[in-house]
């Protein structure tokens, strides 16, 4: 199973095994943009990622 | 990555400090640093009125949730826009203010420009004297117009407002790529008052955009997550993005450029003499002919402009 990122109504699959700096890397966001979830928790960039995650990201610019 | 505090797990991380934080922790961290930059930059004492301007957004409600926990005597306002665009951006900015302010036993001015202008910030833009604007230009000055009238008439030695510094770093970058003399004097965390207009404050503008998130998120505060609709594609998102790129590769780089300039405008890098306060800007004394707010305008303000043509049209 892969790990699920999901950013407002889209969703990006990677591969688990690696942390979430590069697996947002992979997916090309930055993480100073987002905020990343799992299960309720917010989680930092070293964390690894696991087999059927489903990791919220939330953004965090806003504009106008 | 571990809480330098206490040793437990990190919920947070600034490289830029070289800090990592548990939700405790960070939650204490956060209103410290804003009384520090309170005082560092002479923002208020602890006996003045203070009004915050609450857009339903991250920002202004953290920064209000910050200021009450900080002890002091803050009342918000929310100005009323009139943007629905499909998705009721206004109503449920609304909403979640009002519940913020129900929630914590404060007070809410609330101005709705279509209730007492007769138009809403869209129509205003579409039905200008001064033809077709952007909404954003009809927005900013309408916006700025009715908190300082309100600050006003209710007394408020202070307004402020919650820009953070990503806002703060992006608003910069854009004034030195066309190297805007005027503007750039004019930013500044604070701005003393002038000719009765309250200062204006910034006591967020040390944080990034994503601490303030992590803040929202970590006190539970309901804000409208929704953008703006006239936001998308705009100028300060794209600069904003341009800058966590140049963060991402270094971390720290949006902070030192913001920080960076303070200290140089505090060591010259401009004569302050050239900064003016707004009215004297074209040499002259000038005050709106009808709501008697300082302007740079002879006659009618911006503001005015934009909402009498309209009635003179009904
Ligand atoms: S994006 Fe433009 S119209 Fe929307 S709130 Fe901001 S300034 Fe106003
Ligand atoms: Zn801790
Ligand atoms: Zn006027």
């Amino acid at each position: 199973m892969p790990v699920t990122f999901v950013l407002r109504e889209k969703k990006h699959e990677v591969k688990p095994g690696s942390t979430l700096m590069d697996s947002l890397k992979k997916i090309n966001i930055l993480p100073e943009s987002v905020i990343a979830v799992k299960d309720g928790e917010m989680i930092l960039q070293d964390e690894i990622l696991k087999d059927g995650d489903i990791i919220k990201l939330v953004s965090v610019i806003s504009g106008g | 990555m571990k809480c330098k505090t206490c040793g437990t797990k990190a919920v947070v991380n600034m490289p830029q400090h070289k800090l990592a934080m548990c939700k405790e922790h960070y939650l204490e961290w956060i209103p410290e640093q804003t009384a520090r930059f309170i005082r560092k930059y002479w923002m208020f004492g602890p006996d003045e009125k203070i009004l915050v301007a609450v857009s339903g957004g991250k920002d202004s409600l953290s920064l209000w949730d910050i200021l009450i926990r900080l002890g002091y005597q803050v009342d918000g306002i929310y100005i009323g826009l009139g943007i629905d665009e499909g998705i009721g951006y206004s109503d449920t900015s609304l909403r979640l203010c009002r519940e913020f302010a129900e929630k914590n036993q404060q007070k809410l001015i609330v101005v709705d420009v279509k209730g007492e202008r007769g138009q809403s910030i869209p129509e205003l833009a579409s039905n200008g004297s001064r033809g077709r604007m952007k909404p954003c230009s009809v927005c900013g000055v309408v916006k700025r117009h009715e908190m300082n009238r309100i600050a006003f008439e209710h007394g408020y030695a202070v307004l402020a407002t919650g820009h953070n510094l990503d806002d703060e770093a992006a608003t910069l970058f854009g004034n030195t790529l066309s190297w805007s003399k005027d503007l750039l004097l004019r930013q500044k965390p604070v701005l003393p008052e002038q000719n009765g207009l309250a200062r204006k404050v910034k006591p967020l503008c040390r944080f990034y955009e994503k601490e303030m998130t992590a803040y929202a998120m970590l006190r539970g505060i309901e804000y409208i997550y929704e953008e703006c609709p006239f936001s998308v594609g705009s100028t300060s998102i794209y600069y904003k993005e341009l800058l966590n790129q140049l963060e991402n590769e270094r971390p720290g780089a949006k902070l030192a450029f913001y920080v960076k300039f303070l200290s140089a405008r505090a060591s010259g890098l401009f004569k302050e003499d050239d900064y003016q306060p707004i009215e004297e800007v074209e040499g002259q004394i000038g005050v709106c002919s009808t709501c008697g707010q300082p302007t740079t305008n002879s006659g009618m303000c911006a503001f005015c402009k934009i909402v009498t043509f309209d009635k003179k049209d009904e």
